[in-house]
């Protein structure tokens, strides 16, 4: 069995996230790491794999640092790394993403289980899985908290907007986790080590047979046109509980017409 | 006028009110027409109608409610190939998002998430990084789809009677390969949605695993309760009421953090409250350089007579 784990590198939430001249995010200037609800999908390929017997690959698409991303998924216990890199899919947006790991899935060759995060920490969309979904032909079952695979089937516990729902599926499958799915683990020194002589393949826009104009920030369907700082939210009233911290807090709120 | 569809966010016919609002913004841009998917149309017709749905497309097939999210994509690209809509709404919802995604793939589309408004002339806005920046956009490439997160507007009725037009759905084989085989309802709490309340009342680490106090605040002001990941993670409240990065974004009229110290993963879901409120014992919690009134104090003592005086204010 081979699973293929997408896996993006963000900048940390942490650290002063900002736009470039080109209002795209600025993946260069700010420390970057694997995204946080990566490692969920990571982990849980891993525990498949422990599982059972199972091929786990990640693959990212991103600027060269976000190999780092891929280093971790490496030192975390997966097998192999892809990192599609190409200066062409600088400003991509969710659509020509899609397509281009669409194309690097199917590359990647009997690929019985694609998982991902529920969404990306900094972009967070979501909807990655759905659109590959749709250009894959293949089924997906997203906001995933309880996964069983097995006999050429997944089940899944889903937790949708207005209920938990049991989803089936045939492999190959698509699959997003949510971070209840599991704990993820810390790489190991003997993984770290471990990763550093572990296949590492980079492929660009021409192995993968995409064409460079459909990609990119020229080629993508939406544009922002305006990208302001906000001001940041200024304290307030900030008082003491003297025993009355209640009441203070009563007569704000009727204040302001809450009560 | 062009029609402009909105996807009816429902549980079997009752209408959520993200599509109430779905239709206020519709209308600005041209003739809202509501596309209905799944059982229960008739509880839902007087809503859709009262909000100024002129227009409705009823998909109500009982094969469609088997299949998460595909069939509601295939119903959209249906109904957008024939009608030619100036943009499509969906409420901005996990599931919204989802189905977002397959609709802009299936119609060759631009896509925006997430939207906290949207102009006549389809200019969207955004919040980005954890409130940090506001983005704005516009869809350049086929027919715009566009999620709306809750409270984007407030709901403006503006009574019309629709045209039905039912709908004959083939689903393809592609759509039907992730089969419902069980489904829970989520549990009523008898309190309003999360993601739609006007005003939030949360807990974190600091109730220590109590949310008496915070469930009484909230009731006394109408509110829904959400939680902290800390809270969370320590199995005191159910994920469904998470708030924050890996939980639900909320943007209520007001916003009230109890025992939350207001962590960057936390504020990414909270920030763009109207009003915020917090009670913490902990002076220094990053949540009180971004509140508009603070205690620093127990919520334990703090919550409980906040409620009272509210209910003698209220007789």
């Amino acid at each position: 069995m081979k699973i293929v784990v997408l896996v993006k590198h963000v900048p940390d939430a942490t650290a002063d996230r900002r736009f470039t001249d080109d209002n795209t995010t600025d993946r260069v200037g700010v420390d970057g790491i694997l995204s946080e609800l990566d490692e969920y999908a990571v982990e849980e390929a891993l525990s498949i794999a422990e599982r059972g017997d199972a091929e786990v690959v990640v693959l990212t698409m991103g600027p060269a640092q976000a190999a780092d991303a891929l280093r971790k998924g490496l030192q975390m216990g997966a097998d192999a790394a892809v990192h599609v890199v190409d200066d062409a899919l600088h400003g991509s947006d969710a659509i020509a993403t899609s397509l281009v790991l669409a194309d690097a899935i199917e590359k990647s060759g009997d690929v019985d289980l694609v998982l991902t995060g529920m969404a990306s920490t900094d972009g967070t969309m979501g909807v990655v899985p759905a659109m590959l979904s749709e250009r894959l032909g293949l089924p997906h079952i997203g906001a995933v908290r309880e996964l069983t695979v097995g006999d050429g089937t997944v089940t899944a516990r889903r937790d949708g907007d207005v209920a938990s729902e049991t989803v089936q599926a045939r492999l190959p499958a698509i699959v997003s986790v949510t971070d209840q799915i599991n704990e993820p683990r810390y790489p190991s020194f003997k993984g770290i080590m471990a990763a550093k002589k572990k296949p590492f393949q980079t492929w660009s826009l021409d192995d993968l047979g995409v064409d460079a104009d459909q990609v990119g920030l020229s080629a993508a369907w939406s544009v922002v046109t305006e990208v302001t700082k906000r001001p940041p939210r200024s304290a307030g009233e900030i008082v003491d509980d003297d025993g009355n911290g209640g009441a203070r807090l009563a007569e704000f709120l009727a204040e302001r017409k809450f009560v | 006028m062009t029609e402009v569809l909105v996807l009816v966010d429902h549980a079997d016919g009752t209408v959520r009110k993200t599509t109430t609002e779905l239709l206020t913004i519709a209308r600005r841009i041209g003739d809202a027409a509501a596309v209905f998917v799944g059982s229960g149309y008739e509880s839902a017709k007087d809503t859709l109608g009262r909000y100024g749905a002129t227009k409705v497309y009823i998909a109500d097939a009982a094969e469609l409610d088997e299949y998460v999210i595909a069939p509601k994509a295939q119903v959209l690209a249906t109904v957008a190939s024939s009608a030619a809509p100036a943009a499509v709404l969906i409420t901005s919802s996990l599931d919204g998002k989802e189905i977002a995604g397959r609709l802009a793939v299936k119609l060759g589309s631009g896509l925006v998430t997430d939207a906290t408004d949207v102009t006549a002339e389809l200019t969207t806005e955004q919040s980005a990084f954890a409130g940090a920046y506001t983005v704005r956009s516009r869809i350049t490439h086929g027919t715009p789809v566009i999620t709306v997160k809750p409270n984007a507007v407030t709901p403006e009725p503006a009574p019309a009677t629709p045209v039905e037009e039912k709908l004959e759905i083939q689903l393809p084989e592609s759509a039907t390969r992730a089969r419902i085989v069980e489904r829970q309802p989520r549990a009523a709490t008898g309190r309003p949605d999360l993601a739609e309340a006007e005003i939030v009342v949360a807990g974190g680490r600091g109730t220590a695993g109590d949310f008496g106090p915070v469930e009484e605040l909230a009731d006394v002001l109408g509110a829904a309760v959400g939680a902290s990941r800390a809270a969370v993670d320590s199995g005191w409240y159910p994920h469904a009421y998470q708030i924050g990065q890996t939980g639900k974004t909320v943007s209520p009229q007001l916003y009230v953090a109890a025992g939350i110290s207001g962590a960057i993963q936390h504020r990414a879901g909270m920030q763009t409250s109207k009003t915020i409120v917090a009670v913490n014992k902990d002076r220094e919690a990053p949540i009180f350089a971004m509140a508009d009134f603070g205690v620093v104090g127990d919520l334990h003592t703090v919550l409980p007579l906040a409620t009272e005086e509210i209910k003698k204010r209220e007789g």
